[in-house]
C-alpha cells in the first residue's frame, strides 16, 4: 500500500514537471501552425520585406518590413540608453556605497526604488508616457518641423517617446543583474588592483567590470528581450502608424501591431497578424538561446 | 599635468555615476507623486464600490476589482500545485539527465516569453480551439503558463536551503519519501513557496497584454454570490485592462489615474510583503 502511494506521488510530481515542457511545445507548435500559412499565401518576401501595410484596402498589401525594423531599432536604441545608465547605477550600488554607513543606507533605498520600479505595471508607464512624454515630444516636434512640408505631425506620439519608455522599463532588469554579477567579483581582485596603485574608478572600470562581463551581458540580453516583448506601454505612446523608424515618426512595433489590430482583423489579415506574432516569437527564442549560452559560459567561468 | 587631467576625468565619471544612480530614485518619486496628484481625487466610495453607470453618470471599478480577484484565484488554484510539484520533482526525485535539463530549459523559456505571445496563444488555444471564448477562465489558463516559472523557481530555491539532514533523518526514521516531503520539506520551504505565490499574484495584478485577447474587457459585477461561478466562464476585464481602455479608447484620464493609484497601492503592498517574507526566510536559513 505504501509503495503504491509512493509511486503515485512520484508520477504526479513528474507530470507537474512535464507541464512546462508541454506548454513550451504547444506554444511553439501553435505559433508556427498559425503563423506560417500567411507566409505562403502572401509570399514570404512580399510579407517580410514589403513596406506597404494596407490590410483593409480593396487591394490589400501586407508588408511588415517597417514593423520589424521599428521593433529592432526601438529595442536597440532603448538598450543603448538604458544599459549605460543601468550599469553605472549598479556600480554605484555595489562599489561606491559600501564603505560608509550612510552609503549603505543610500544603497538600500536605491535598491528598494529599483524593485518598486520593476513592480509598476506597464500600463502605468504607458499612461504617464502618454500624459507627460508625448506633450514634451510635441513641443520638440513643433520646434524642429514648423514649416516642413513633408513631415506628418504626430502630436508627440512617436518613436522617441517609445524609446524613452522602453529604456526606463528595462532599467531594473539591467541594474539588478549587473549589480549581482559585479558583487560576485572576488574582493581579492579589487584589493590587488588597488594595491598596485589604481584608483577606485580605475579598479571598477578596468578590473571589476571586465571580470563581471558575462553577467552584465546576461543583463543586457534580458533587457533586449524585455524591450522587444513590451506591448501595452509603447502601444500607448508610439502613435501607431506603420512608418520608417525615424525619431519623430509615428511607428508600430511587432507587439503593438498585435495589440491594435487583433481585435478586429479577420481572414488573411488575421493570419498575417499571426505571422507577426511568429516573427516576434522567433526573435524571442533566439534571445533565449543566447541567454542559455551566456549562462553556461558564466557557470564555466565560476568553476 | 597628466595627473590633473586624470583627476578631471575621474570627477566627470563620478558625476556621471551619481547622476545615473539618481535617475531611478527621481523617476520613482516622480511617478508616485504624479499618479497620486492626478488620481487621488478620483478615489471615492462610488469609484471603488460601484460599476460605471451611464444613467447616473458615475464611474466605478468594482467589477474590475472582482474580475482581478477572480483571475488571481483561478490562476493560483492551478499554478500553485503545478509549480510546487514541478519543483519537488526537479529537486527530490529526478536524477540529473536529459529530462531534468529539458524541464529546466522549458521553464527558462517560459519565463522569457513576452506576455503578448502568451495572450496570442491563449486566445488561439484556450479561446478558440477549446472554445472557451473571451472569459476569465481563458485568461487564467493563459496566466498559469506565465506564472509557473516564478513559483517553480522560488520553490526550488527554498527546497535547496532545506538541509539534507532533515531528509536523511526522516527517511532514517522509516518515513516514506512522500510522507517526508509532505511533513518535513514543504513546511520547511513554506516561506519560499509563499514568496513565489505572492510574486506571481503581483505579476497577475500588473498583467495586461496577456489578458486583452483572453479575458476580454467586460466590467459588470456578478449578479449574486453563485453568479461568481458563471462569471468565470464570461468575459471580465481586470484593473489594468480598464486602465488601458480608459486612457485610450474611452479618453477618461481621471478614471485611468484613479485605477493607477489603486494598482500602485496593490503592487507596493505586495512588494513590502515579499520583502518581509524573504527577510524572515533568510533568518531561518542563516540559523541552520
Amino acid at each position: 500500500m505504501k509503495k503504491v502511494k509512493e509511486s503515485i506521488a512520484k508520477y504526479i510530481f513528474l507530470i507537474a514537471g512535464i507541464v512546462a515542457i508541454i506548454s513550451v511545445l504547444a506554444i511553439t507548435l501553435y505559433m508556427f501552425l498559425k503563423g506560417a500559412p500567411a507566409l505562403f499565401q502572401v509570399g514570404a518576401p512580399q510579407l517580410l520585406f514589403g513596406t506597404v501595410w494596407k490590410p483593409t484596402a480593396a487591394e490589400p498589401h501586407y508588408g511588415i518590413f517597417y514593423i520589424i525594423l521599428s521593433s529592432v531599432v526601438g529595442t536597440l536604441c532603448s538598450v543603448l540608453i538604458g544599459v549605460p545608465i543601468g550599469l553605472l547605477t549598479a556600480v554605484f550600488l555595489t562599489d561606491l556605497t559600501n564603505s560608509s554607513p550612510l552609503g549603505r543606507t543610500v544603497s538600500k533605498i536605491l535598491s528598494s526604488a529599483v524593485e518598486l520600479l520593476a513592480a509598476i505595471p506597464s500600463v502605468i508607464y504607458g499612461l504617464i508616457g502618454l500624459m507627460v512624454l508625448n506633450p514634451l515630444m510635441y513641443k520638440l516636434e513643433k520646434h524642429f518641423f514648423t514649416g516642413s512640408e513633408t513631415h506628418q505631425f504626430t502630436g508627440g506620439a512617436n518613436m522617441l517617446s517609445a524609446i524613452i519608455v522602453l529604456a526606463i522599463m528595462i532599467l531594473p532588469t539591467v541594474i539588478n543583474i549587473s549589480a549581482s554579477s559585479i558583487r560576485a567579483v572576488s574582493q581579492s581582485l579589487r584589493s590587488a588592483s588597488l594595491a598596485l596603485g589604481a584608483t577606485k574608478l580605475q579598479t571598477i572600470f578596468r578590473v571589476v567590470i571586465p571580470a563581471a562581463r558575462s553577467g552584465i551581458m546576461t543583463g543586457v540580453v534580458l533587457g533586449i528581450g524585455r524591450a522587444l516583448g513590451e506591448a501595452m506601454a509603447i502601444n500607448m505612446v508610439a502613435g501607431g502608424a506603420v512608418n520608417l523608424p525615424l525619431p519623430f515618426n509615428s511607428v508600430r512595433f511587432l507587439t503593438t501591431q498585435l495589440v491594435s489590430e487583433m481585435s478586429y482583423a479577420s481572414g488573411l489579415h488575421r493570419q498575417v497578424l499571426f505571422t507577426v506574432g511568429l516573427v516576434l516569437y522567433i526573435f524571442i527564442l533566439s534571445i533565449n538561446l543566447i541567454l542559455t549560452r551566456l549562462r553556461k559560459k558564466g557557470e564555466k567561468a565560476n568553476d | 599635468m597628466t595627473k590633473k587631467k586624470c583627476r578631471v576625468s575621474e570627477l566627470f565619471l563620478y558625476g556621471a555615476i551619481y547622476l545615473c544612480a539618481a535617475v531611478s530614485i527621481v523617476l520613482l518619486a516622480y511617478i508616485i507623486i504624479y499618479v497620486l496628484q492626478k488620481g487621488l481625487k478620483s478615489i471615492t466610495p462610488t469609484f471603488l464600490t460601484t460599476v460605471s453607470s451611464a444613467r447616473k453618470g458615475t464611474v466605478g471599478i468594482a467589477g474590475n476589482i472582482v474580475n482581478t480577484i477572480l483571475i488571481i484565484l483561478v490562476t493560483m488554484l492551478f499554478a500553485t500545485p503545478i509549480g510546487i510539484g514541478a519543483a519537488i520533482y526537479l529537486n527530490e526525485y529526478a536524477k540529473p539527465g536529459k529530462l531534468v535539463s529539458a524541464i529546466e530549459f522549458a521553464t527558462e523559456t517560459l519565463s522569457g516569453i513576452p506576455s503578448i505571445i502568451f495572450g496570442l496563444f491563449g486566445m488561439m488555444f484556450f479561446g478558440e480551439t477549446l472554445g472557451l471564448g473571451y472569459s476569465i477562465l481563458t485568461g487564467s489558463l493563459t496566466l498559469i503558463l506565465m506564472v509557473l516559472p516564478l513559483i517553480t523557481r522560488n520553490t526550488q530555491e527554498a527546497l535547496k536551503t532545506v538541509p539534507d539532514g532533515y531528509r536523511n533523518g526522516a527517511i532514517g526514521l522509516g518515513a516514506g519519501k512522500w510522507y517526508m516531503i509532505r511533513t518535513i520539506l514543504i513546511p520547511s520551504a513554506m516561506p519560499g513557496i509563499i514568496t513565489g505565490v505572492i510574486l506571481a499574484i503581483g505579476r497577475i495584478v500588473g498583467e495586461s497584454a496577456a489578458l486583452l485577447f483572453t479575458a476580454g474587457s467586460a466590467k459588470l459585477l456578478p449578479k449574486s454570490f453563485l453568479g461568481i461561478f458563471d462569471k468565470i466562464f464570461q468575459s471580465g476585464g481586470t484593473l489594468t485592462i480598464q486602465l488601458y481602455l480608459s486612457a485610450t479608447s474611452e479618453g477618461d484620464f481621471d478614471s485611468a489615474f484613479g485605477i493607477a493609484v489603486v494598482l500602485l497601492v496593490i503592487v507596493f503592498a505586495i512588494n513590502l510583503i515579499t520583502k518581509k517574507l524573504t527577510r524572515r526566510f533568510d533568518v531561518t536559513r542563516n540559523s541552520n
